[in-house]
């Protein structure tokens, strides 16, 4: 027992757990890195971080992350699972639309495209004058997108990184929806057509609570993804955008402790990170349970 | 994307209240929200497929070529474009590190994570629940809090900017979720057939590797997939631990091509080298697509 828990789980720690609670010590310091001593210098890093402009933008735009990313992702991929699983014609048995198996198949697809070749090839498609995107929109007649920058426009760059995102999860959940949806009994929705309920109706009362369980799990590891988010924001604008309109946490804490040698700052940022994280998933648990959603990870 | 699909739903709600046989007006309705659900799903697959076909397309033509149009079929096959990806810009033997990194980390993880789910689902022990606890808080824990740390530990043991290093990082960050999921696996195990065979003399050993692993197959498949997308597409570990460019894995290398590319203006190699990264992943993806999809819809239930 010893050999098959005790080493494995020692390495973990020494590997995982240990980092997490030095950084937290770290964030009480001004270590360099570079230089053996580590000044305590008690929550002063938290209070430049608290006034630090830069910081604040970069913990907004993550924020926005958190509150866009999950929810578009969850409804879209959701009104996807129920249109492959119970969508079908209305006639006959309960069934999906035609060709669900080609649909989960292809729509898995961004899942297996490494992160970093997403955000490339995103990039590409936004480029404002060879990318796919501009020739549609003005192939359609839409002029006044020739050369339209989408990544470096204050008003579109987050807009545009969030979609890239979406796209690379959709399918995903899509794919985890259906699976958790064929688990439902089929006379449920049976019983709930003969009742009259309509296509929506049986998509809100029967798939959505039956499935609760699989929505939340899904939607924290999507929450815990967009809060990082940190590939996507690399390959699409490495700067953190037009006037740091896509500028995140992870970034900040990138440059801070690599760039610029701040290993104290950047541990501190990056217990923030993990306070909002910690905070979010306790949000969304307490949410689904006032919506009835049983204590057990089983849905 | 979303506008549509309401558009969709607010059409089938005029279709509910019929009743077994559909009057003709309802069955009108029916066929009208069953063909705009089809073109929310075509549309859907449009823009899931155009991005990756489009990649495709212009990795076989020059960068005049991309940037004259992005729909033109390129004159003619531009494969060299794959050639320079692979030598000049080093993706060859990145692809190497990644398959030399990935293999070792994927072997290491289902074996050490396979043994303490083991342990974790069938041996009560004083403090197994803090241990179960400790490894779901590493599935929480974003990894950016632990990275400026774990950056010294593996400079104090000499393994900072090594291939070893890297698979010990991957291993020991891809170990909470391969325990979380496998121990569940476990404790649906007949608990019988572990006791007959220790009543029979088997040692541990040999109850776990011979009978009871046999018996995880489907389980440890399906982790061991979803653990080498995740492995495969693993970014920020290389890019922290990991800076001698001798050792990039493949992400970073395409990274590292893509911010050079803006100077260089080699988009064809650079769409190349994309397809490149995305071949391996999706003929896996493909060869054992009906095991992953099989394996996310447990997920989703465990």
């Amino acid at each position: 027992m010893v050999v098959f828990l005790g080493l494995p789980f020692c390495f973990y720690v020494l590997m995982v757990l240990y980092p997490f609670t030095q950084a937290t010590y770290y964030s009480l310091t001004a270590w360099t890195g570079f230089s053996p001593e580590q000044p305590f210098v008690g929550l002063g890093n938290y209070a430049r971080l608290a006034s630090d402009g830069q910081f604040r933008t970069a913990l907004g735009n993550s924020l926005t992350l958190l509150v866009v990313v999950p929810a578009v992702v969850m409804v879209a991929s959701f009104a996807l699972a129920c249109l492959l699983t119970f969508g079908g014609s209305t006639a006959g048995s309960v069934r999906g639309m035609r060709g669900t198996a080609f649909y989960r198949v292809v729509s898995f697809f961004p899942y297996v495209v490494p992160a970093i070749v997403i955000g490339i090839i995103w990039a590409q498609i936004y480029d404002p004058s060879g990318g796919l995107l501009n020739g549609v929109l003005t192939a359609v007649g839409l002029d006044r997108f020739t050369d339209f920058a989408w990544l470096g426009d204050v008003g579109t760059a987050m807009g545009a990184t969030i979609a890239v995102i979406v796209w690379a999860f959709i399918g995903f959940y899509m794919v985890l929806f259906v699976a958790a949806i064929q688990g439902i009994d089929p006379e449920l929705f049976e019983a709930a057509r003969l009742d009259g309920a309509g296509r929506v109706r049986s998509a809100l009362s029967i798939a959505l609570p039956a499935i609760a369980g699989s929505v939340r799990t899904a939607y924290v590891y999507m929450g815990i993804l967009a809060l990082d988010a940190f590939v996507y924001m690399q390959a699409l604008n490495p700067n953190g955008g037009p006037d740091s309109s896509t500028l995140v946490v992870t970034q900040q804490i990138f440059s801070t402790a690599f760039s610029q040698g701040q290993f104290g700052v950047a541990c501190a940022m990056g217990v923030v990170l993990a306070l909002v994280t910690l905070l979010f998933v306790g949000l969304v648990f307490a949410v689904f349970r006032l919506l009835g959603v049983r204590g057990g990870a089983r849905g | 994307m979303s506008a549509v699909v309401d558009r969709t739903a607010g059409g089938a709600r005029t279709t509910g209240p019929e009743r077994g046989e559909n009057p003709r007006g309802g069955r009108r309705g029916d066929r009208a929200v069953g063909a705009a659900s089809q073109a929310v799903l075509v549309v859907w697959t449009v823009l899931v497929v155009a991005p990756l076909l489009w990649t495709l397309v212009s990795s076989f033509k020059t960068t005049q070529e991309i940037f004259a149009s992005p729909f033109s079929l390129p004159t003619s096959l531009h494969l060299e474009n794959y050639v320079n990806a692979w030598t000049l810009a080093g993706i060859g033997r990145y692809f190497l590190n990644s398959v030399l990194v990935v293999t070792g980390a994927l072997v290491l993880t289902m074996l050490l994570g396979s043994m303490s789910a083991y342990v974790l689902a069938r041996f009560p022990f004083p403090g197994r629940g803090a241990v179960r606890t400790l490894v779901v808080a590493g599935l929480t824990f974003p990894i950016f809090l632990a990275v400026v740390p774990l950056f010294f530990i593996l400079q104090q043991v000499g393994l900072l900017n090594t291939l070893p290093g890297l698979v010990a990082a991957y291993t020991a960050y891809a170990y909470p979720f391969t325990v979380f999921f496998l121990v569940s696996f476990f404790e649906d195990l007949p608990a019988e057939v572990a006791e007959a065979a220790s009543i029979d003399g088997a040692s541990e050993w040999r109850t776990f590797f011979q009978v009871m692993l046999p018996m995880a197959r489907p389980g440890m498949a399906a982790v061991a997939i979803l653990n080498f997308v995740g492995l495969w597409n693993q970014f920020l570990l290389p890019v922290v631990l990991n800076s001698d460019q001798g050792n990039y894995v493949l992400t970073q290398g395409m990274a590292s091509f893509a911010s050079q590319a803006g100077y260089s203006v080699d988009f064809g190699a650079l769409f190349a080298g994309a397809v490149t990264t995305i071949v391996p992943v999706l003929v896996v993806y493909l060869v054992f697509q009906r095991r992953l999809q099989g394996s996310v819809a447990q997920g989703s239930v465990k």
